[in-house]
């Protein structure tokens, strides 16, 4: 690549930069499936993460099956309805409400027994109270298992069946005192946005180009490959950031999402990770050179860790050491933390600089390993 | 091809069979192409499985101490020596804890405070602070249903047998009694994974003819729309339904996840299934005029059906509206299906009540890619 008319001129030129931005950036905009991904698929996603997803406890579906109509067992089943945690059906026979468990339209119930208020009265052993959940979703099952003790405890108190709890835990949420899932996730959402532009749509854009044999097309007129790479990057890196600006001012106004670091350190930290992504993109494209190819492994490599691996739904400290390992290499992680803190907690330099310098670094890496095989297929 | 002299039924002309064999080798041609439709569902199922958990492990978390008492020390060697916790360090002072939340470096924070093991001995219920970050609040409330937990055996536990107060509440679950997360995310992820593989195929079938202009040729060629229709779904159902069930297999032999329901029905179900997802792959497919387009309008469709199916978190949590949307999706039916008949030995009528919306998806979808198929030829 050193000989002919690629080394004339060791100097980039603006000229040919400009030129080239402007053809790519025009062939981005006529494509309406780059719109889609750019500016529509981004608003469905935040409205989903904002609306649908959600990890809250709330309404969960139980049975309370009274076995018989005492004033203690009419007593704590009122106490259940009025818990907002649930939506309580009742019943009277435990073989009414089974099958509904097995079929997914309960999560749980509870028997308040026959003999309750006798086994009440005489401090009897044995349980009280029974509680059954669908096991099937272990984690719901926790939840139900743990709200549904805490309303029969919290009923003995009050009737002074049960001696108070040695141990009385108050907790305080930081940075999200009213525990929306909303606030979360809609950082995150913004995280997996940028995945999705930076590395799903430069892998397809240039497999597509490799497809077409107009890759290498432009390789041979007089730009340099800098130059045809810068090109190439630049669009879609603004459209990256383009898509942050909407992002963020719908999870201002439409989401109630607070932004408490500032401006620049958001606008910063998704300028350095759109490096990593875009260099992911432009690596996945090189490697594939088909656009099938390059869907796949952009969704596999890009899109599914940002979803799975970056703690954006999961807890990255709760995977086993190999699983956790492979969250390093994945340049949504710092970036999930990172948008995280800014929204919710500030511009907290000791969590967004060593982010910065992560993503920096693999995006170095991307960038690297692009050059490395674009200069081998040239050369071929 | 001896594919081509097999005995196929009736239905299948010399034409739609030739067709069928094309798609089925275009497919399967490509190396790279192969190990993405085998190779790699399984292995994002294997990586998938240990990353998606909802429980809390390994978290750090510091303590403030400000008791000199002894019941302090109690209370922490029973939190240190809980399971969720990876790593417990005690701060000084409250800048400190501070730091440690704000920072990340911590899950959560606990302040006990200075009398507090003069309130434990005298009966009393004795304050505990727990300051949760956040940024990671689902975490951290799974990890404060744990010290609850603790929490309230903490009081019990010294007190002679004759003074235990009675057990009141037994917890039961079904189906799965010790909440393995494993039995769980399992079937789930077959499900989705099982989703992808024949939708991506079925998307690109179209859409690669019409770019490539071979399109405009078969529908010159004295095939019909319908035939067209078969001919591209046939293929992707088989290696979709194929790869379906050997996920399906690997949750069963590979994770160990108890199968309890009928490998008939479920079977059955898994082709409904299969059918109505190529079915929206040809619609999205025949749409497009390109593989770029066909691939990104997949993605775009593909992304809100996995929210919405009940992957990763409930449906009735979601507005009522999204919820009736859910019923539209596939995958949200088959879902239910395919847990069911691992773990609970679902009932037939059950089954049967998640598949007729997926008979009606499939049907609904392919007529409409017939009809779309159609409208090119006017």
């Amino acid at each position: 690549m050193k000989s002919g008319k690629k080394s004339s001129g060791h100097h980039l030129s603006p000229g040919r930069i400009a030129a080239l931005i402007r053809k790519e950036s025009l062939q981005a905009v006529r494509d309406p499936s780059t719109l889609l991904i750019a500016f529509v698929l981004p608003v469905v996603l935040l409205f989903l993460f904002a609306y649908a997803v959600s990890l809250d406890i709330r309404k969960v579906p139980i049975a309370v099956v009274l076995e018989a109509d005492t004033e203690a067992g009419q007593s704590l089943a009122a106490a259940f309805a009025a818990s907002r945690y649930f939506t309580v059906q009742p019943a009277r026979d435990r073989r009414e409400v089974a099958g509904e468990l097995t079929a997914g339209r309960l999560k749980g119930y509870v028997v308040i027994p026959q003999d309750f208020e006798r086994r009440i009265a005489s401090g009897q052993r044995g349980p009280w109270v029974q509680i059954i959940t669908d096991g099937s979703e272990p984690n719901r099952a926790t939840f139900v298992a743990g709200y549904a003790q805490g309303v029969v405890k919290n009923w003995l108190e009050m009737r002074g069946l049960a001696p108070p709890s040695a141990v009385d835990v108050r907790s305080r949420v930081w940075f999200n005192p009213e525990l929306e899932s909303r606030r979360i996730l809609v950082p995150g959402a913004i995280a997996i946005i940028m995945t999705l532009i930076g590395t799903l749509l430069t892998a397809l854009v240039v497999a597509r180009e490799w497809e077409r044999g107009t890759m290498e097309a432009l390789f041979s007129t007089p730009a340099r490959v800098a130059e045809i790479l810068i090109g190439k990057m630049l669009p879609y890196f603004v459209l990256g950031l383009l898509a942050t600006l909407g992002s963020t001012v719908l999870a201002l106004t439409v989401f109630d999402v607070p932004l408490r670091g500032s401006w620049g350190a958001l606008l910063l930290l998704s300028a350095v990770f759109m490096m990593p992504a875009l260099g992911q993109g432009l690596v996945i494209s090189v490697l594939a050179k088909n656009q099938f190819i390059a869907c796949q492994f952009a969704l596999f490599t890009g899109f599914m860790p940002a979803f799975l691996l970056s703690g954006f739904l999961f807890e990255i400290e709760s995977m086993p050491v190999v699983i956790r390992a492979m969250t390093y290499a994945v340049p949504a992680r710092y970036f999930v933390a990172a948008l995280q803190t800014v929204f919710l907690a500030g511009d907290v330099w000791p969590v967004l600089l060593p982010s910065i310098a992560a993503m920096l670094a693999i995006g170095a890496v991307f960038f690297a390993i692009a050059r490395v095989k674009l200069r081998r297929s040239l050369d071929r | 091809m001896n594919l081509l002299s097999w005995r196929w039924p009736r239905i299948f002309n010399t034409g739609l069979r030739a067709q069928i064999i094309k798609e089925l080798l275009l497919t399967l041609r490509d190396r790279q192409a192969r190990i993405f439709l085998t190779v790699s569902p399984l292995m994002q199922l294997l990586l998938f499985t240990f990353s998606a958990t909802l429980e809390v492990q390994n978290a750090t978390v510091v303590v403030h101490n400000q008791d000199t008492g002894r019941w302090s020390q109690e209370l922490m060697a029973d939190l240190s020596a809980a399971r969720f916790v990876g790593e417990m360090r005690t701060v000084a002072g409250n800048s400190d804890l501070h730091d440690a939340i704000q920072d990340r470096e911590a899950l959560l924070a606990i302040v006990i405070p200075p009398d507090f093991s003069r309130q434990v001995a005298a009966g009393q219920p004795a304050p505990l602070q727990v300051i949760i970050d956040g940024r990671r609040a689902n975490a951290g409330q799974v990890a404060m249903g744990y010290i609850e937990t603790i929490a309230s055996r903490f009081g019990t536990r010294y007190l002679p047998p004759s003074q235990q107060p009675p057990e009141m509440i037994a917890v039961r679950h079904w189906f799965n009694p010790n909440l393995i997360f494993i039995w769980f995310i399992v079937p789930s992820l077959v499900g989705t994974m099982a989703m992808l593989v024949p939708l991506m195929v079925a998307s690109m079938s179209i859409a690669r003819e019409r770019e490539l202009g071979t399109f405009d040729q078969l529908l010159v060629s004295p095939t019909t729309p319908t035939e067209i229709i078969i001919a591209k779904a046939l293929p992707a159902m088989a290696i979709g339904s194929v790869l379906g069930l050997v996920m399906v297999g690997a949750g069963v032999f590979g994770f160990g996840v108890p199968f309890h329901g009928s490998v008939l029905a479920l079977g059955f179900a898994t082709m409904l299934f299969i059918m109505s997802v190529v079915g929206l792959g040809l619609m999205i497919s025949s749409i497009c005029a390109t593989q770029q387009q066909a691939m990104l309008g997949t993605f775009a469709t593909t992304v809100p059906m996995i929210l919405l199916s009940g992957f990763a978190t409930p449906i009735e949590n979601m507005p009522e509206i999204l919820q009736r949307v859910a019923e539209a999706i596939p995958a949200k039916h088959y879902l239910i299906i395919l847990q069911g008949s691992f773990l609970k030995a679902i009932p037939l009528a059950e089954i049967w009540h998640n598949a007729w919306p997926l008979a009606v998806i499939a049907v609904v979808t392919l007529v409409v890619a017939v009809g779309l198929v159609k409208s090119r030829l006017q």
